[in-house]
């Protein structure tokens, strides 16, 4: 056993309500200059959508991340290190700025310096990158909220192999949000990438940062980051990536995306973990195994023997307070409603989620049946508006049971509370059909809906 | 790893590097030594952080953390440092959007207005004409007065041409037109304008107070953004009062109707997510997959503007199945004491013949002085007090508690919902199952084509002092047809009958729910609330507020939350969420704001009505009010113009300009002829020498000629009709198509000369910190400071704090807080004031106000006319009250900078409520310190925005605990029961400035609002009223169902009754929806708010425009598009007889077949190219709609349908347009 410790995140899909508050902070704090206007270190995308940069999901197309060859072992899928270092000066594969966006500005003054005239001034777009005139035709954030559907949501990576289940007609409409910093890997294809050894993991922490300094701008870990998280910054010639707000986690306070999240959906917090087991959880057969097989790397901060072994490896002991704290420890270990995006790239990303539940019982809309009982929410989970074959390709590699089974829970709790909130008895049956104790589903539902500051982070 | 050759390799750089690669050669780990770091740390350090927040038409009310390094603002981030809202629910942190993060933007923007601009035309023949007349204002005067020059700069309004001016001869050129103004026309002939003033209430207060002290009208929003619902003013005598969004959590029940909660209430939304893991039910009504449709337990998509239709089909069931079958001990308990469901309403026959005729209609509340045999007869007010019947006696009962118990002294002591012995019946059918007596009433349907038709229903009566009488609950019973045994006329077989209203099966064929579903949602809500005692919540919002007939369509949703006893409970009954801002402190806000420390009353102007006016849209109304009736009959014949200038000149609704003759000289008219001002007035308007200016609009003596406007870009957001206000308030280019309406749609008592003026307006002023379409547009245009550069107080409805704005920085280049350049301007003006206005005396026209005696002109709202001579023009009774004041215009700046004597003389009023302030008035004397020498000697100094705020917090009861207790006890004299205990806790707590700038303090319990807040609990409207029996400001005291004035017995919604939306192609002559044309295709037009912006604020934010779609654009169905071969960001072209806009289409299959939206206030200003229809710049998403306004909403005079600023009025609505989507063909240019 070597513990190792891991600032993570997990963020409630449930709860986001998609206004985009934490790409602009972060943008403002982080990104907001020169060679990078492109950048958001922090997005959010529509599902479905193409996201950004256009479609990353396609690996197929982008080659990032880790595959695992014939004979167990892991390789990058853009190709093993040695060929990496044999063509380190042919273009690697990766977005040009048309996949992100153009970043333009406009020519604002104009408003204000327009002489007298026949028409009524107006700013026109300009791009940041030419200074000359364009025609805006996409954004940070194109497709929001469904726009342009037919055109963009269509070709959504994640609706391979489920076109039967999806069609975007009005009736049949569904969409949520999915924010999306960077992973913070436990086995970050970005490093490997990396020919300057640039790209490290800090020790103590786990967040995954580029070194100024070292960073040649031969753009591997562009393409090795199968996310897309990482990004060029042309003025400097160097890459960039979302830091984990390390100046600001370093001093106790949240990441910027963290504390001004107004949905109060993304919890802060530390995990140890085994990092001699990661190889060969990253290396299991089936797709389908990744999110458990991460799950077992992780080591239960209240195991005597586990918080011996870390003080052993130099972990400080408020950090193992700290992760016996920990509200993401205990959503994705104790209540296990959150799971990793998208586990099959063998990265062991280390941000989370909690699915989306919603709408629920708009299914049951004709049977007259009492919308909250509980018998009618779980029979209405397997005709959710949001497929769950769909949560299932973002979250387990497609393995409907694990999404099933946390929205299964979420929706429990909501007919279990319901019972507390018109002050009739509660019903032990509805939180033991889905494996838990009162208290358990009391405890969930007080870190998932009321979550104080001090208990989100 | 991928080989044992790449191992090798990657293994040797363990040997190169500092860092540690893993033992797996997985990964490189590294410690210390990250000087490759520090980039990111230098990035992240500042030198302060400084609480602000956003003075926008916002009611977010978010306080924020500025950063600023170097002298730079560089970013924002929310505090979250909200007082807690106790253990057991979520917290208020951290609240904001990210429109309010990216603000800082416009700090250093390219459109930040950094110093004064002068129109170029206008400036060089304002040097000009300075040079040879020496005098600022004979200057002024010799350029307006000029028809070649006037025009020479009217003309070139918008285009281009601003220079650069000094803030001295820009403020100079300002004080000299309205000195000039003031002087020539009179000072109504000026107006103010600023939006909803909660979210930065100094800045509001800075121009406001200027205007009024010299006599200047200030504009209303509420009613104009059509925000205002008047349902709430007819159902409660309420402005609007609403639960903040903690008291979503209280909620067991949660309808989200026609309110997009993640966009419009970003900052809130998360109590509506969390709610739901407590087992609430959440319930999403919007015609298309709006965002907070994915939280939902259920979509209901009903077609647009078809809200009451479904309301009324789950209420068919409510009343059916809580009311008619059974009877509910919870409601039926709340329904008697907190309503008007047992009150007496007698049934009047229809036509000559009398009852005989057999044809009765519903009519008025039965009153104690109807009944002259009652011991009541003759009591105090006994035209005021209606009845009801007693169970146990049998008898009429006068309950206490309605506006006849409110004023005068027998009313002492009386003023409360307590019934005593009585135990009002609910219905008049008997208990035994018989019928007994029945009376067939004619009831009127609009659902059936263009005009009313009317159905007969029976409901049982009793014959009361030579009265047939019902109650309210069994008309309402036959209003939604909810038969009972052995009552005649017609009524549905069941649920699935479709024919007679308003069955589920009914609100189906209009609204295409399914009937099952509305059934199940009524009966959901209905059981919810007896469950949990009225824990069931609606939020609504503008997606149903915005409609024309918006007032049916709320109480008919009200409805639903009132009978099943939600209203006036925690986690129940309405939350009306579109322009509701609260300014929690009011009561010290007003005074501020209006100048009421030195001279009352203050002129209040609604300003749907101005622009209907002003704007000469009238003049295109092809239309009669008639028809708007739908025949009904109700106004026989005339036009929207005639019923306005009825109300007017009957004291019910305010009109600046007032007469055709300048204030001022009509008071000089009088000393001269050495006769009462009031007399003079009324005797000339009697003559006909002297007319109300609204007789007579187009004439130049009445036209608007100064309009000053801050926080608002009115030109590029709420004018509804731009192109109308381009064309005849500024005489610029426009796009305007529309034919002005023929002889036989003109109105008959309002002149209609055969010109209509172009260029009305004198001039336009703005003070701003960035371009808009309003500062474009304007004469002259002051920098403004933003957000982070002032002081100032924020408060909102949606949380219960008091926070305030502090300067990151100083106001950089030239730009000045709004208080400091209206104290510039009022400095200049009062010097000018010397030479050319002196001491005037001005009579104010006000009309009759709501929570004053004045509320009681009208008997049982029977409409006199004295110009007809059914009356006598009486002031205050039958006409407007009229004020003489006096003015001192050289004192203006004097008195602005001071608070005035008036607080102490005359004390204060809010709602009501009387209040006596020396002892703060002299506490302020300390605090801002005291004027010294000059007029104002001794007086409390008004000098800095601080100041302001001071005083504001001083005057109120939220944040000044000992007025709230003073304000309850001078209630309790009146109620009877006790209040001030509500206040107690807070007695000693008076909320400084410096603690608002510490961190975010709850406000305190008050008069000046329903809820109650003590001990903590969260807000929700009409606590009081329901906890401690204090009637409701209506007739009856209670919530009111029945409204019975003429104008809407006549107009057939007395009670709520669903009535389609504005048919525009019979009205107005556009394509019917659907229809296919050469053209395009014509669409439902809606203009919902946007996620990219407040308003039109942030909508020309880079961030924003980075992150959407970088410039206007129009969200339209995919089959839409399909029809006329748009694909998703083609330019398309929305056009109808109002204008033009050019905007790329956003396809998308979540937007329903025949709607499209165009977010509100995208502005013209942001890659906007000359349109294919007309060459001209393409126009905002306003120039699509105009003015259609409601007689209803210009009653007055009449208990709660009396006239208060922003309280009642007509609604510049917008959602009952259509337009025509083309695919644009030719090339773009710009």
């Amino acid at each position: 056993m070597r513990p190792m410790a891991q600032m993570a995140m997990v963020m409630n899909l449930d709860k986001c309500i998609g206004c985009h508050t934490c790409s602009v902070t972060c943008k403002q704090a982080w990104t907001n200059r020169a060679g990078m206007e492109y950048v958001w270190f922090n997005n959010v995308e529509t599902r479905p959508g193409l996201g950004y940069p256009r479609g990353y999901q396609d690996q197929e197309k982008w080659k990032g991340g880790w595959v695992r060859t014939p004979s167990g072992r892991l390789t990058l899928r853009a190709g093993g290190r040695l060929s990496k270092l044999l063509n380190i000066f042919s273009n690697p594969k990766m977005p040009a700025m048309s996949d992100y966006y153009e970043p333009w500005t406009y020519d604002y003054e104009t408003l204000l310096n327009a002489p007298a005239q026949k028409h009524f001034p107006v700013a026109r777009p300009h791009s940041l990158i030419s200074g000359k005139p364009i025609n805006v035709e996409w954004s940070a954030n194109w497709d929001d909220d469904l726009g342009g559907s037919q055109q963009h949501a269509a070709k959504d990576p994640m609706l391979k192999g489920i076109e039967d289940k999806v069609k975007l007609e009005f009736e049949q409409t569904f969409m949520f949000y999915l924010p999306r910093i960077c992973e913070h890997c436990l086995n970050p294809s970005c490093a490997a990438s990396c020919p300057s050894g640039a790209i490290y993991k800090r020790v103590e922490d786990g967040i995954v940062l580029v070194d100024q300094d070292k960073c040649r701008g031969w753009r591997m870990c562009v393409t090795g980051c199968p996310y897309k998280k990482v990004y060029f910054n042309h003025k400097t010639g160097k890459a960039e990536k979302c830091t984990f707000c390390y100046p600001r986690v370093e001093v106790g306070i949240p990441t910027v995306c963290a504390e001004t999240c107004v949905g109060r959906l993304r919890y802060i917090g530390l995990m140890l973990y085994d990092a001699d087991k990661v190889l060969e959880a990253a290396s299991v057969e089936d797709d389908h195994d990744l999110y458990e097989a991460q799950r077992s790397v992780f080591l239960d901060p209240h195991d005597p023997e586990v918080q011996r072994e870390a003080e052993r490896a130099g972990i400080p002991g408020d950090w193992i307070e700290a992760a016996k704290r920990s509200p993401v420890n205990a959503l994705i270990n104790t209540y296990k409603v959150a799971l990793p995006l998208h586990p099959e790239y063998r990265t062991m990303p280390m941000v989370w989620y909690i699915p989306p539940l919603s709408p629920v019982v708009d299914v049951l809309q004709e049977t007259g049946n009492d919308a909250e009982d509980a018998d009618n929410l779980f029979g209405a989970i397997d005709t959710l508006r949001i497929p769950v074959e769909y949560l299932a390709n973002l979250f387990t590699a497609g393995d409907t049971a694990p999404v099933d089974g946390v929205l299964r829970k979420l929706a429990a709790m909501r007919s279990y509370m319901r019972d507390i909130n018109l002050g009739r008895d509660p019903n032990p049956d509805i939180p033991a059909r889905v494996g838990m104790g009162e208290e358990e589903m009391y405890d969930m539902f007080r870190l998932l809906a009321i979550a104080k500051y001090d208990e989100r982070y | 790893m991928d080989s044992p050759l790449t191992d090798a390799l990657v293994g040797t750089r363990r040997f190169f590097t500092r860092g540690s690669v893993s033992e797996d050669r997985r990964t490189l780990s590294l410690e210390g030594g990250r000087s490759g770091d520090s980039f990111y740390r230098d990035r992240w350090s500042h030198d302060k952080v400084v609480r602000s927040t956003h003075g926008v038409n916002c009611t977010g009310s978010c306080s924020w953390k500025v950063y600023v390094k170097d002298g730079i603002i560089t970013w924002e981030a929310q505090q979250t440092d909200y007082p807690s809202t106790g253990a057991d629910r979520p917290e208020y942190e951290p609240r904001g959007c990210p429109r309010g993060a990216a603000f800082s933007w416009y700090t250093y923007s390219p459109t930040r207005v950094r110093y004064p601009y002068v129109r170029g035309v206008l400036l060089d023949l304002y040097r000009e004409a300075r040079a040879k007349f020496g005098d600022p204002v004979v200057a002024w005067a010799s350029i307006v007065q000029d028809e070649e020059k006037a025009k020479a700069y009217k003309s070139s309004r918008g285009k281009g041409g601003l220079v650069r001016a000094t803030w001295d001869e820009a403020v100079e050129m300002i004080a000299a037109a309205h000195v000039y103004t003031i002087k020539r026309w009179g000072p109504d002939r000026i107006a103010g304008f600023s939006p909803i003033p909660a979210m930065s209430q100094v800045s509001f207060v800075s121009g406001a107070r200027f205007n009024e002290l010299i006599g200047a009208p200030m504009l209303s929003f509420y009613d104009w953004y059509a925000d205002l619902p008047n349902a709430s003013p007819q159902m409660w005598g309420d402005q609007t009062d609403v639960p903040e969004s903690g008291d979503w959590w209280d909620a067991a029940y949660l309808i989200m109707w026609g309110s997009n909660v993640p966009l419009t209430r970003t900052p809130d939304a998360h109590w509506m997510t969390e709610a739901r893991y407590r087992g609430q039910k959440v319930v999403a009504v919007a015609p298309d997959y709006a965002e907070n449709v994915k939280f939902a337990d259920e979509w209901v998509a009903p077609v647009p503007g078809t809200d009451a239709a479904l309301a009324m089909g789950m209420g068919h069931v409510v009343l059916k199945e809580f009311f008619a079958e059974r009877e509910t001990p919870f409601f039926a308990d709340y329904t008697k004491r907190y309503t008007d469901l047992p009150h007496l309403i007698t049934l009047e026959p229809v036509g000559d013949e009398g009852e005989s005729g057999g044809v009765l209609r519903p009519g008025k509340f039965l009153v104690a002085g109807d009944l002259p045999d009652h011991p009541e007869a003759n009591s105090e007010n006994a035209m005021w007090k209606p009845a009801v019947l007693d169970a146990v006696t049998g008898e009429v009962a006068i309950p206490q508690g309605s506006i006849g118990h409110r004023y005068g002294p027998e009313g002492e002591g009386k003023w409360n919902l307590d019934l005593g012995d009585i135990d009002p019946l609910l219905t008049l059918l008997p208990a035994d199952g018989s019928a007994g007596e029945t009376a067939e009433v004619e009831l009127p349907r609009f659902d059936l084509g263009d005009t009313v038709v009317r159905e007969r229903r029976g409901v049982p009566v009793r014959r009361v002092g030579g009265h047939l009488v019902t109650t309210v609950l069994d008309l309402m019973l036959a209003q939604y047809g909810v038969g009972r045994p052995g009552l005649p006329g017609q009524w549905p077989e069941g649920y699935d009958d479709p024919s007679v209203p308003a069955t589920p099966a009914w609100a189906e064929s209009i609204t295409s729910v399914p009937a099952a579903q509305i059934a199940r949602l009524g009966r959901e809500f209905a059981q919810n609330a007896v469950d949990t005692e009225g824990r069931g919540m609606i939020l609504m919002g503008a997606g149903t507020n915005h409609w024309y007939h918006s007032d049916q369509i709320y109480r008919a949703m009200l409805v639903l939350t009132t009978i099943t006893g939600c209203q006036g409970r925690n986690g129940g009954g309405w939350a009306h969420y579109v322009g509701q801002e609260k300014v929690r402190p009011l009561m010290g806000f007003q005074h501020m704001a209006f100048a009421l420390d030195w001279v009352r009353p203050p002129r209040h102007m609604n300003q749907t009505a101005y622009w209907y006016v002003n704007s000469s849209q009238y003049r295109y109304d092809t239309f009669t009010t008639d028809d708007v009736g739908a025949g009904t009959g109700a106004f026989e014949g005339r036009a929207t113009m005639d019923v306005l200038a009825q109300s007017v000149r009957l004291g019910w609704t305010p009109s600046y300009p007032q007469f055709n003759r300048s204030s001022l000289a009509l008071a000089d008219e009088a000393a001269e002829a050495g006769v009462d001002v009031k007399d003079h007035v009324v005797s000339q308007l009697k003559s006909g020498d002297l007319k109300f200016a609204v007789e007579d609009p187009e004439a130049e003596e009445n036209w608007p000629r100064v309009l000053t406007l801050w926080r608002s870009n009115l030109f590029g957001s709420s004018a509804k009709g731009n192109e109308y206000f381009l064309k005849h308030l500024l005489g610029t280019t426009n796009a305007a198509r529309a034919k002005e309406a023929g002889p036989e749609h003109r109105p008959r008592d309002v002149a209609w000369p055969d010109q209509i003026p172009e260029g009305k307006l004198d001039l336009l002023m703005t003070i701003d910190f960035r371009m808009t379409s309003s500062t474009l547009l304007s004469d002259v245009v002051l920098p403004a400071a933003t957000w982070y550069e002032k002081h100032d107080i924020n408060t909102t409805d949606m949380h219960p704090f008091i926070h305030s704005f502090n300067p990151a920085i100083s106001p950089p280049w030239q730009s000045k807080t709004d208080w400091d350049a209206w104290k510039a301007i009022a400095k200049r003006f009062s010097e000018l004031a010397e030479d050319h206005l002196g001491t005037r005396t001005d009579v104010v026209a006000k009309p009759l106000w709501h929570d004053t005696p004045e509320a009681m002109a009208t008997v049982h709202g029977v409409v006199k006319d004295w110009k007809t001579g059914e009356v006598e023009p009486i002031p205050g009774k039958t006409m407007p009250v009229l004020a003489v004041v006096e003015r001192d215009y050289t004192q203006i700046h004097a008195k602005m900078t001071s608070i005035g004597p008036l607080l102490e003389k005359v004390g204060m009023v809010t709602k009501g409520v009387p209040y006596e302030p020396t002892a703060f008035v002299e506490q302020l004397g300390a605090v801002n310190g005291r004027v010294h020498g000059g007029p104002t000697d001794g007086r409390p100094k008004l000098e800095t925005d601080i100041h302001v705020a001071e005083a504001i917090l001083h005057l109120s009861g939220t944040t000044n605990g000992h007025l709230a207790t003073q304000g309850f006890k001078a209630l309790e004299k009146r109620t009877g029961t006790e209040l001030h205990d509500l206040s107690a806790e807070h007695e000693g707590k008076l909320i400084r400035f410096a603690d608002t700038q510490a961190a975010p303090v709850p406000v305190i319990t008050s008069p000046e609002w329903s809820g109650s807040e003590s001990g903590g609990r969260r807000y929700s409207p009409f606590t009081i009223n329901i906890e401690r029996l204090k009637p409701f400001h209506t007739l009856t005291g209670r919530q009111q169902f029945y409204v019975d004035h003429d104008w809407l017995l006549r107009m057939g919604e007395a009670l709520p009754i669903y009535r389609p939306p504005l048919d525009m192609t019979r009205l107005f002559g556009e394509p019917r929806i659907g229809e296919q044309g050469e053209l395009g295709v014509s669409v439902r037009y809606l203009t919902p708010h946007n996620k990219w912006s407040i308003h039109s604020e942030y909508q020309d934010n880079l961030f924003m425009l980075s992150l959407s779609r970088g410039g206007q654009s129009i969200w339209m169905s995919d089959i839409d598009a399909a029809k006329i071969g748009v694909k998703d960001n083609d330019w398309i072209e929305a056009v109808n007889r109002n204008g033009v806009v050019a905007a790329r289409a956003i396809v998308s299959h979540r937007m329903p077949e025949g709607t499209v939206y165009m977010h509100h206030a995208q502005d013209r200003l942001i890659d906007v190219p000359l349109t294919e229809t007309d060459g001209k710049r393409g126009g905002i998403h306003n120039s699509l709609t105009r003015i259609v306004m409601k007689p209803s909403h210009l009653i007055g005079g009449y208990a709660q349908l009396s006239y208060f600023f922003n309280y009642i009025g007509p609604t510049g609505t917008n959602r009952d347009e259509v337009t025509t989507i083309r695919k644009r063909t030719a090339e773009v240019t710009y």
